[in-house]
């Protein structure tokens, strides 16, 4: 078993345990690389079918390119698709940093999005090579009924039994791909033949790393237009993923901030 | 940066290897390290240090921590790679289980940092125990600590064979080899009493590099590997596909028209054809498929760490829990058994406490039947004791009510080991040990033949000249709203006035108890039937004449409950087109039926399959309940009671 079927393996267990054990859950859709693979797992541990709703929660500042293969695949993957929409900028914290303040608005769509569908959990595709805090997390994460995550106290978890038993009001966050790194991914999405939003790949010179709105969100410098040449750049490169990500930068924690209250 | 006399690879040298191997990349294996050991002897700080040392920090990072380090008055702080949480960087302690990954020349790892405060052993165990191997870091001044021995204890309890330690802070003792020796002896005892070996013991100062990714100048005395080495010598996970066949189930798909098990392959391999035994129901079928998405993909077998999904050639009843295995090398099946394990709960653990205990995909409760001894990790002194309290390591012997299918830990790890929950949470984590224990599938096996010698002693014509009457079944099969509840009801009440010994099985008593755990799906609507036959043949046996109120719609289902009781069983049609029965329709079914709210619903949406030769038909579209409890009990007056010359003796 090589290291790919060996991360697919794995990801598809969580899956299926997830499905088994709650009820009602979402999967999240971002459009980025990370959760059409997510998706492309759902079809492979439920044999071609996705047996739960995938849902993106809009901040509406998205490219025209992630639009497009959002309406695209929704259709074409079968899936049972929901889209929210985030509260307006004007009514997040006016005190937060402008990115940031930003972001809060997808925390507060996810957590209104989550309360109308009465979802006990959602499926995530955060990894744990992303962003030093989200190393910390388990692969079924409790939340409080705010959304917030108590990264102090969190439940052992051991020989993949995740804690599936929770006190009434407790959400979950279930995260799949938490072990994949940011190569696995690419080298996945090209076994596999992965469709992807075309700005990861290279135009003039630049490309996108990581996609979030368009707004906060900046291309790193790079020549690579394919996937075999994103992957020989990745194994050549040290630069933070989410470099491009303005959030991250605001403050020395300011990642960790926004996940305690309720950010992926 | 370096200016302490180390020498380490280049990012020139790093990069030319990656570059030159990046071809195999999809190859190339993931290794999961552990570093354990007591607080502030430096943990955190290696693994900053071979990041550094093998390149792997994004550029910028060094900088950050020097700026980070002198905001706190600090030197350069390795730690803080890890450290991430602001919480951690006050306190200074690691709270939680971090994994960072980089890559030697030779490998790719996930390293994972587990704190060594004590309190935070539950976060240890959550980053130890998916480990293929183990660091023990020791402070060269401090010596052997409580938490060395109780990680080193602990990972020898979680499975992990592969350990290394190293003696940090060499700085500190003046890199002095006879301390080294000294620490070395220290922790190899300890490590040799639990019947763990260490590969290797690396003189090391974290902080300065000296042999992280190369030999240091400072420890001439020393010719073993760096500790960069010493990783790139563990060996892979064991070989799990040369164990015996360990497939738990872990859900039942229908999405189409395949009837799909899914779950993933503990140990061995799997093919097309072969016939698997599911354990604890013991119950067998071929496996036809292995099926796969894309479908392009058909596989012909299946090996260890393979999440699949199968079909079966029959469509046995099977459902999350099981574990199916070859036949010929099943799981053990038990009630009770041993187990060494540890505790995480905040209220102690106690004799006679019941817990969830989780084992792959089967759940059971369990109680504690006895607590052997309690462990103490740092003298390895066994102790009696009531309670086992948190953070503490027993020897147990816990009992469930329902059978399980387990292995010996030392036999097959998967399936050998579990978690209990108590409320929401999981409070401890144990191995299986049956020494001294049955198997009890064999047990099995000499109850049922001990069934048939009581039925020798004590015949059904015994039981029968007491009762003054056969034991039998009246299986009664109709629409819904025909009548077979409340014929039931008013027959069991006439019988019993009568004297005879009478019992209805109904969806209400049975639903609730036996088949508690069976929904509407046709599967289940099947397995429905099958325990009702079972367990109204059981009622036969026994001498009572048992009435089954059940549409049982399906013939095949019917003639498997007349199977079950052979020479006992007496179908009863009670007959009322679905007209009537729409018009009377009691529970309002009909109408949820005809709005589309029930789907598969007998006589609307689903078919409702006659009987071809029943033993009684009674028409209750054309007769009052009166005539039809009489017709009933005519039949049961005729077929059961005995004649005069059957009176008991």
């Amino acid at each position: 078993m090589d290291r790919l079927d060996a991360l697919e393996a794995q990801s598809v267990h969580i899956l299926r345990e997830a499905y088994a054990r709650i009820e009602p859950l979402a999967m999240l859709w971002s459009l980025g690389k990370d959760s059409n693979v997510m998706i492309w797992l759902a079809r492979k541990a439920f044999f071609g079918h996705v047996p739960f709703p995938v849902m993106h929660v809009d901040t509406g500042r998205k490219f025209k390119e992630m639009y497009e293969f959002r309406d695209r695949y929704a259709v074409e993957w079968q899936l049972d698709f929901k889209r929210e929409v985030c509260p307006p900028l004007e009514e997040m914290d006016a005190s937060l940093p402008p990115a940031a303040r930003s972001a809060a608005r997808k925390t507060e769509g996810l957590r209104q999005a989550i309360a109308k569908h009465q979802f006990k959990a959602v499926i995530a595709g955060i990894r744990r090579d992303e962003q030093a805090t989200r190393a910390k997390e388990r692969v079924f994460s409790p939340r409080g009924e705010t959304g917030a995550w108590d990264f102090r106290d969190q439940p052992p978890e051991f020989w993949d039994q995740y804690k599936t038993d929770f006190p009434p009001g407790t959400h979950i966050r279930i995260h799949p791909l938490l072990h994949w790194t940011e190569l696995d991914i690419w080298l996945y999405t090209r076994r596999e033949g992965i469709p992807i939003v075309p700005l990861y790949l290279s135009k003039d010179g630049k490309r996108y790393r990581s996609l979030g709105d368009e707004d906060i969100t900046f291309p790193v410098e790079s020549d690579a237009s394919s996937i075999d040449e994103i992957i020989f750049e990745l194994e050549t490169t040290k630069t933070s993923e989410r470099a491009g990500r303005a959030m991250d930068h605001e403050r020395e924690d300011a990642f960790e901030h926004l996940r305690a209250t309720g950010y992926l | 940066m370096k200016d302490d006399g180390t020498t380490t690879l280049t990012p020139a040298q790093v990069k030319g290897v990656d570059l030159a191997e990046a071809d195999t990349e999809d190859a190339r294996t993931l290794h999961r390290i552990v570093i354990v050991g007591h607080v502030d002897h430096g943990k955190s700080t290696l693994i900053g240090r071979m990041l550094y040392d093998t390149n792997s920090l994004p550029p910028g990072k060094v900088e950050e921590l020097e700026a980070v380090s002198a905001r706190r008055g600090m030197a350069i702080e390795w730690s803080f790679v890890l450290d991430a949480f602001q919480a951690e960087r006050d306190q200074a302690v690691t709270i939680d289980t971090t994994q960072i990954w980089f890559n030697t020349a030779l490998r790719d790892y996930v390293i994972i940092d587990a704190p060594g405060h004590r309190e935070f052993l539950k976060n240890m165990v959550s980053g130890a125990a998916s480990a293929d191997a183990a660091v023990v870091v020791v402070d060269a001044a401090e010596g052997v600590r409580e938490q060395s021995r109780r990680h080193a204890y602990l990972l020898h309890l979680l499975g992990i064979r592969q350990v290394a330690v190293v003696v940090n802070k060499m700085d500190l003792v003046g890199y002095d080899a006879a301390r080294f020796a000294e620490v070395s002896q220290e922790i190899t005892d300890y490590l040799t009493s639990i019947g763990a070996t260490p590969m290797v013991i690396v003189p090391i100062s974290a902080r300065d590099g000296d042999n992280i990714a190369t030999r240091s100048a400072r420890t001439p005395w020393y010719d073993g590997p760096t500790v960069l080495s010493a990783l790139d010598g563990f060996h892979g996970s064991p070989d799990v596909g040369a164990q015996p066949l360990r497939l738990p189930i872990q859900d039942v798909y229908k999405f189409d028209a395949r009837r799909i098990l899914a779950g993933r392959m503990e140990s061995g391999l799997l093919s097309v054809g072969d016939t698997l035994m599911f354990s604890p129901s013991n119950k067998t079928a071929r496996v036809r498929s292995i099926e796969a998405w894309p479908a392009d993909r058909q596989p012909q077998s299946a090996a260890a760490g393979e999440a699949v999904g199968i079909t079966l050639d029959e469509q046995i009843f099977v459902e999350r829990g099981e574990i199916a295995s070859h036949v010929a090398n099943p799981p053990k099946l038990s009630t009770l058994f041993h187990a060494r394990l540890f505790w995480l709960g905040h209220k102690p653990l106690t004799v006679g406490s019941r817990y969830k205990l989780k084992l792959l995909t089967q759940e059971a409760e369990v109680t504690v039947q006895s607590i052997e001894r309690i462990v103490d990790t740092q003298t390895l002194e066994h102790a009696a004791g009531e309670t086992v309290e948190r953070n503490a390591v027993a020897e147990v012997t816990l009992r469930s009510r329902q059978v399980l299918a387990l292995d010996d830990y030392g036999d097959l790890p998967k399936t050998g080991r579990f978690v209990l929950v108590e409320d929401y949470d999981t409070v401890g984590g144990g191995v299986i040990s049956m020494e001294g224990l049955p198997d009890q599938r064999r047990a099995v096996e000499v109850k049922s033949t001990n069934v048939i010698s009581v039925e020798h002693r004590l015949t059904a014509d015994t039981r029968a000249a007491r009762n003054g009457h056969q034991g039998g079944v009246l299986w009664f099969t109709g629409l819904s709203g025909a009548g077979k509840s409340t014929l039931a009801m008013e027959v069991e009440q006439r019988l019993f006035a009568k004297g005879y010994q009478v019992y209805v099985l109904d969806g209400d008593n049975v639903r609730r108890g036996l088949n508690a755990n069976l929904g509407f799906s046709p599967e289940d609507r099947t397995e429905n039937i099958r325990r009702v036959g079972e367990a109204a043949a059981l009622f036969a046996d026994s001498g009572v004449i048992c009435i089954t109120a059940f549409i049982s719609p399906y013939r095949v289902d019917r003639d498997r409950a007349r199977a079950s009781a052979p020479g006992r069983f007496h179908e009863v049609y009670i007959q009322a087109d679905v007209q009537t029965c729409e018009q009377r329709d009691p529970k309002g079914l009909y109408k949820k039926a005809r709005a589309g709210e029930i789907a598969q619903f007998t006589g609307v949406s689903a078919p409702y399959e006659p009987p071809e030769a029943p033993d009684l038909v009674v028409d209750t579209s054309g007769e009052n309940v009166a005539e039809s409890v009489e017709c009933i009990i005519r039949y049961v007056e005729k077929v059961f009671t005995l004649e005069k010359g059957q009176e008991p003796l």
